[in-house]
């Protein structure tokens, strides 16, 4: 488990860092918790030339709420996320997917942006900022991007930053509405990788009906998936098990999972749908505030 | 019903009975342990090895060339270049031949094809990619039955060898037993695949070989439960003089049998030292570990059971198809070619068995090591209480009720099994008795039967039962050996003149606390408080000879040793006292500690007599006192037990939790009941591993799917069940202490409850079985008659 040799450097601040990856271009890779690039670098799945290191760049490490959004910077740990009063207030579909992520020592030193940036389909941040309709901002010494979670996720392991851009922040939208959401997680063990991940989230309007649904789910396909036919199918309409198990069904025959040791497709189809609906109950119980 | 033995000494001495604190921990939680990977001796060199990435295939070239050039590079060490030494090729531990660096052929994923010799590790591991070799691939072979079906010969370099059969043995009658079948009222039968499971101890395997280019002394630092065996088997192959090889190994971070065996490493670094006169350190990555050391289990099984009108089972069949991998390399007594996978008929008493079972070689890494197992006992225990639960089941019995009445009982023992062991002691009625009223057994029935009757409950309690014999202590030298050596074990005790003491062992630690353990032992028969005995083992220059520490062998071997040879010290020592006492040595009295004389308060200690014994000995004595024993066991010790379960299914998405766990366990004796406590909580914890979470399975290529921690899982205090523990006691009536063994029931009985509990939720939904690891999936499609693979 010996990484090939790479370049490394700590810069004191954000221009400083920006101006590094400028500098470096493609042979420069973020480092921030580490978690899922240093085993990848051990296993040497990766050999980035050089290594810069934010973990100096205190500014980026803060959880805020402003503007009519949630912001969450790229020094926020996934123990920050779980353990913060801003995020539980401001999100239950956030909320609930950080005790969900891996294990506590990862939590501790992982970073919420690292994984968004880190496109692995079977990570299970994007598929809740998928469903909650999140957008990263990246920035680079040239300036500032804000592109919304759809176009930032590419594809398996891909993102769209340009070469010299880093992820500085992610942006949750407040709710507009009496509003719930939940990440169910199927893993094998704590620390493992989803099987099936389902990210629910539902927005109410005045009469009860569903104003937004949000459904993104881990581990089914080449991506994280955002069921938008689904969600769509679901605004206006009444909220309760028929709505949610028409929505479970979109949802199964939607995703693409692979047979493997997880299990075969059949079966996380099924989980899919599970929980699928048992997520959009456990929102419209939180958006009821009868949870 | 047995009871617990009050200690016979004072919490100081701390004999048997007393839960002192284990004497090594303090090194171990303050982060000063010793691990091999801590060693560095001057001018030392590193190893990496080269692993074959492809499951089989012919090796057509290996060029080393441009790996050569990479500064701070010394060496290439390949197949052919060991073949010069004669060093190509070694033997494994039952018998058969395993390449040591590949010359022909790869034989599974993650071979050993070449090494190189470096100044620094990361030199070693970035030189490895320019090594350059022409594969021509061959057909993998990925399971035994394929093996057997394939016209494509594994094993084509073994002189012989015309098919993929590693072995084949039988054990019991099949006359009687095919009689009593014709003659059954019902037959219960059952397919299951013990899958393939890797011991992962958290320290990995490795070596640092030191050969002295002058004196030719070989000092060989390694992680081994066998240093004494393997100085011999490295004498035989390399051909060193054994007085000149020191095997020493440090701390041990958990072995579980996956450190009995010569590894390739081991070979190829004591041979690169040996060549370049420089130590050289080896130390496997966890993916190394995983993929080419001794994997344990993989055993196909069929199996039935012949029952009356009456619901006694009258006899069982079991034939076994085992994968064995590219090379036969079970750790386990030559006589036994399954190991003792014979005892499969576990706790119940009926005349007629017959097993027969057959190897078949792979395109999988070698090994079938006993993991926390005796040899083959775990897979024996796991097949007959799954086909007595399902028998159960099949004839509407409730499943401890089963059992009770098929249970050998208390007055049978000693008892000749069907296979021919002789079981020493056993109150299995006992044992059931307490597990069933520790859980609340009827309560949680009335629940179970409540909350599944309901048709549309998504989530099914199961209630699982396991009543598991064991047969450890290996073993009695008229049919125990290792590559001929006879599994004795022995213990050397020296009393210093303050009356302090050194213990010397055969056996091997690897952190079930024997520095604590065998020190009590010592305490219990000589009086001496544990905390004055120095408990030494693993270097092979400094204690005596024994076969190491695997198949819960240490305290039914090693031991009983140490009690033998304490009682040596104490009949010298009796003399001793006499001639302090000026009384004849019958009119003595003993006491731990203390010799007194009868009818009066005229007495010397323990201490007293060891300071005579160097300084005022009799005329007509030897100095000194100390003793060595090499202990021959006349028999197996039969640990067993009874395990409860129950378990919550969720039908939905087929996960399942446990609610309760109880595991009672009767090991004879307990030395330090806190230490066996820790044993039976590790076990269990790996047995649950097993059922729930936990194998290593192939692609059709032969890619090893369960590499890394991430696809081999190993449970976190997150997942782990609570346990409550339970204990009864039934002393081995041939153990000069009455101690069983305890270090692998739980992982032996546990797998069964946890598979037994699943598989009675789901019975009236007409599921009848599920192979380990009983994963979501695999429930789910058994729920929904959906063919699930893997």
């Amino acid at each position: 488990m010996y990484p090939s040799a790479f370049d490394y450097s700590a810069p004191g601040s954000l221009e400083e860092a920006l101006a590094s990856l400028a500098e470096l271009g493609d042979e420069g890779r973020v480092l921030a918790g580490g978690q899922s690039l240093i085993p990848m670098m051990k296993l040497r799945l990766a050999a980035p030339g050089h290594l810069v290191d934010i973990n100096g760049v205190s500014e980026l490490a803060c959880i805020s709420e402003s503007n009519g959004h949630l912001a969450i910077g790229a020094l926020a740990r996934h123990a920050d996320v779980a353990s913060s009063e801003a995020v539980s207030r401001h999100n239950h579909t956030v909320a609930s997917a950080a005790p969900w992520v891996s294990d506590p020592l990862v939590r501790n030193r992982g970073t919420l942006c690292g994984s968004v940036a880190h496109c692995d389909p079977e990570g299970d941040w994007n598929s809740v900022m998928l469903a909650v309709g999140a957008s990263v901002v990246a920035r680079s010494s040239s300036g500032e991007r804000v592109i919304p979670i759809t176009d930032f996720i590419v594809d398996f392991f891909t993102n769209s930053l340009h070469p010299g851009e880093m992820v500085t922040e992610v942006r949750i939208p407040a709710y507009r509405g009496p509003a719930g959401g939940a990440y169910l997680k199927l893993e094998r063990k704590v620390g493992d990788y989803a099987t099936v991940g389902v990210a629910t989230h539902l927005v109410l309007d005045d009469s009860g009906n569903v104003a937004e649904a949000g459904l993104g789910l881990t581990a089914v396909y080449g991506h994280n998936l955002k069921v938008t036919e689904a969600e769509e199918m679901m605004a206006g309409q009444t909220p309760g098990p028929e709505l949610f198990a028409e929505a479970a069904a979109i949802a199964a025959r939607t995703c693409d999972p692979d047979d493997n040791v997880r299990g075969p497709a059949e079966y996380k189809r099924a989980v899919v749908a599970e929980y699928t609906r048992r997520g959009f109950a456990q929102a419209l119980t939180l958006a009821r505030g009868e949870g | 019903m047995t009871t617990v033995h009050e200690p016979r000494t004072s919490p100081e001495v701390g004999g048997i009975g007393h839960s002192v604190r284990r004497k090594e921990d303090d090194r171990f939680i303050r982060g000063a342990g010793n691990y091999l990977d801590d060693l560095n001796l001057p001018g030392m060199l590193h190893m990496a090895i080269l692993r074959s990435p492809v499951a089989h295939a012919r090796i057509n070239s290996i060029d080393s060339s441009a790996a050569m050039e990479i500064e701070g590079v010394l060496a290439v060490v390949t197949g052919e270049a060991l073949a010069a030494h004669g060093l190509a090729w070694m033997p494994t531990l039952s018998g058969d031949t395993q390449a040591v660096l590949a010359t022909d052929k790869v034989r599974f994923q993650g071979q050993e094809v070449a090494a190189v010799i470096a100044t620094h590790p990361y030199i070693a591991h970035d030189a490895l990619s320019h090594i350059d070799v022409d594969y021509e691939e061959l057909e993998a072979i990925t399971s035994p039955q394929q093996s057997l079906a394939t016209g494509t010969l594994i094993r084509d370099e073994k002189e012989g060898q015309t098919d993929n059969v590693a072995y084949t043995w039988e054990a019991g009658d099949q006359d009687s037993t095919d009689a009593a079948f014709a003659a059954a009222a019902r037959v219960v039968s059952l397919d299951t695949h013990y899958p393939r499971s890797h011991p992962a101890p958290l320290e990995t395997c490795g070596v640092v070989a030191d050969v002295n280019s002058i004196t030719g002394q070989a000092t060989i630092y390694m992680t081994s439960q066998a240093p004494h065996a393997i100085r011999t088997v490295f004498a035989l192959v390399a051909g060193l003089p054994e007085e000149k090889i020191r095997i020493v190994t440090q701390d041990i971070g958990g072995g579980f049998g996956n450190k009995v065996p010569v590894y390739p490493g081991y070979v190829v670094a004591t041979a690169a030292s040996l060549l370049i006169g420089k130590p050289v350190k080896w130390i496997e990555s966890r993916t190394e570990n995983l993929i080419s050391t001794g994997f344990a289990r993989d055993f196909h099984m069929h199996a039935e059971l012949a029952l009356d009108g009456n619901n006694r089972i009258t006899a069982m069949r079991a034939d076994i198809l085992s994968d064995q991998g590219a090379f036969f390399s079970d750790a386990q007594p030559t006589q036994f070619r399954a190991g003792l996978f014979h005892i499969c008929t576990g706790s119940y008493d009926f005349p007629s068995a017959h097993v027969t079972a057959k190897g078949a070689y792979t395109n999988k890494a070698p090994g079938g090591v006993a993991y926390r197992c005796s040899f083959r006992v775990t897979e024996a225990s796991y097949l007959i209480e799954r086909l007595v639960d399902n028998a159960a089941h099949e004839v509407g019995m409730d499943a401890a009720d089963f059992r009770a009445l098929n249970f050998i009982r208390e007055d049978q023992f000693p008892y000749l099994s069907p296979t021919g062991f002789v079981y020493d002691s056993g109150n299995y009625h006992g044992a059931m008795d307490k597990a069933k009223e520790m859980i609340g057994y009827d309560a949680w029935r009335a629940r179970q039967t409540e909350q599944n009757s309901d048709p549309d409950a998504t989530k099914l309690i199961g209630i699982g039962v396991a009543s598991f014999t064991e047969v450890v202590g290996a073993g009695p030298s008229r049919q125990y050996d290792i590559l001929g050596l006879k599994m004795f074990d022995s213990a050397e005790l020296r009393i210093h003149p303050t009356g302090k003491a050194i213990l010397k062992l055969g056996v091997q630690t690897q952190g079930q606390g024997h520095e604590t353990t065998f020190a009590q032992i010592v305490a219990e028969e000589l009086g001496i408080p544990y905390s004055d005995i120095k408990v030494m083992y693993g270097d092979t220059d400094n204690t005596p000879y024994g076969l190491g520490t695997y198949a819960s062998r240490s305290t039914p071997v090693g031991g009983a040793a140490t009690a033998v040879v304490s009682r040596k010290i104490r009949a010298k020592a009796q003399k001793l006292a006499a001639h302090l006492l000026e009384a004849a040595e019958e009119d003595l009295d003993w006491e731990p500690g203390k010799f007194t004389v009868k009818g009066t308060d005229q007495s010397v200690t323990i201490q007293d007599v060891a300071f005579a014994a160097y300084t005022n000995h009799p005329v007509g004595m030897e100095a000194g006192l100390e003793g060595v024993t090499y202990y021959d066991p006349p028999n197996m010790t039969y640990p067993f037990g009874t395990y409860i379960v129950v378990v919550e299914v969720d039908t939905g998405d087929g996960t399942w939790k446990v609610l309760e766990m109880v595991a009672v366990d009767d090991c004879g004796v307990r030395i330090n009941p806190m230490i066996v406590d820790g044993q039976i909580a590790g076990g269990l914890t790996e047995g649950f591993a097993k059922a729930n979470m936990q194998w290593i399975t192939f692609d059709d290529d032969g890619n090893c799917i369960g590499s890394n921690f991430m696809d081999y899982l190993v449970p976190t205090a997150w997942e782990t069940p609570r346990y409550q523990l339970g204990e009864t006691v039934t002393p081995s009536p041939h153990h000069p202490i009455g101690a069983k063994g305890v270090g692998e029931s739980a992982t032996v009985g546990s797998p069964a409850a946890f598979t037994n509990a699943v598989i009675d939720a789901l019975w009236s939904r007409g599921v009848s079985n599920i192979d380990m690891p009983v994963l979501p999936h695999r429930v789910w499609g058994a729920l929904n008659n959906v063919e699930v693979s893997p």
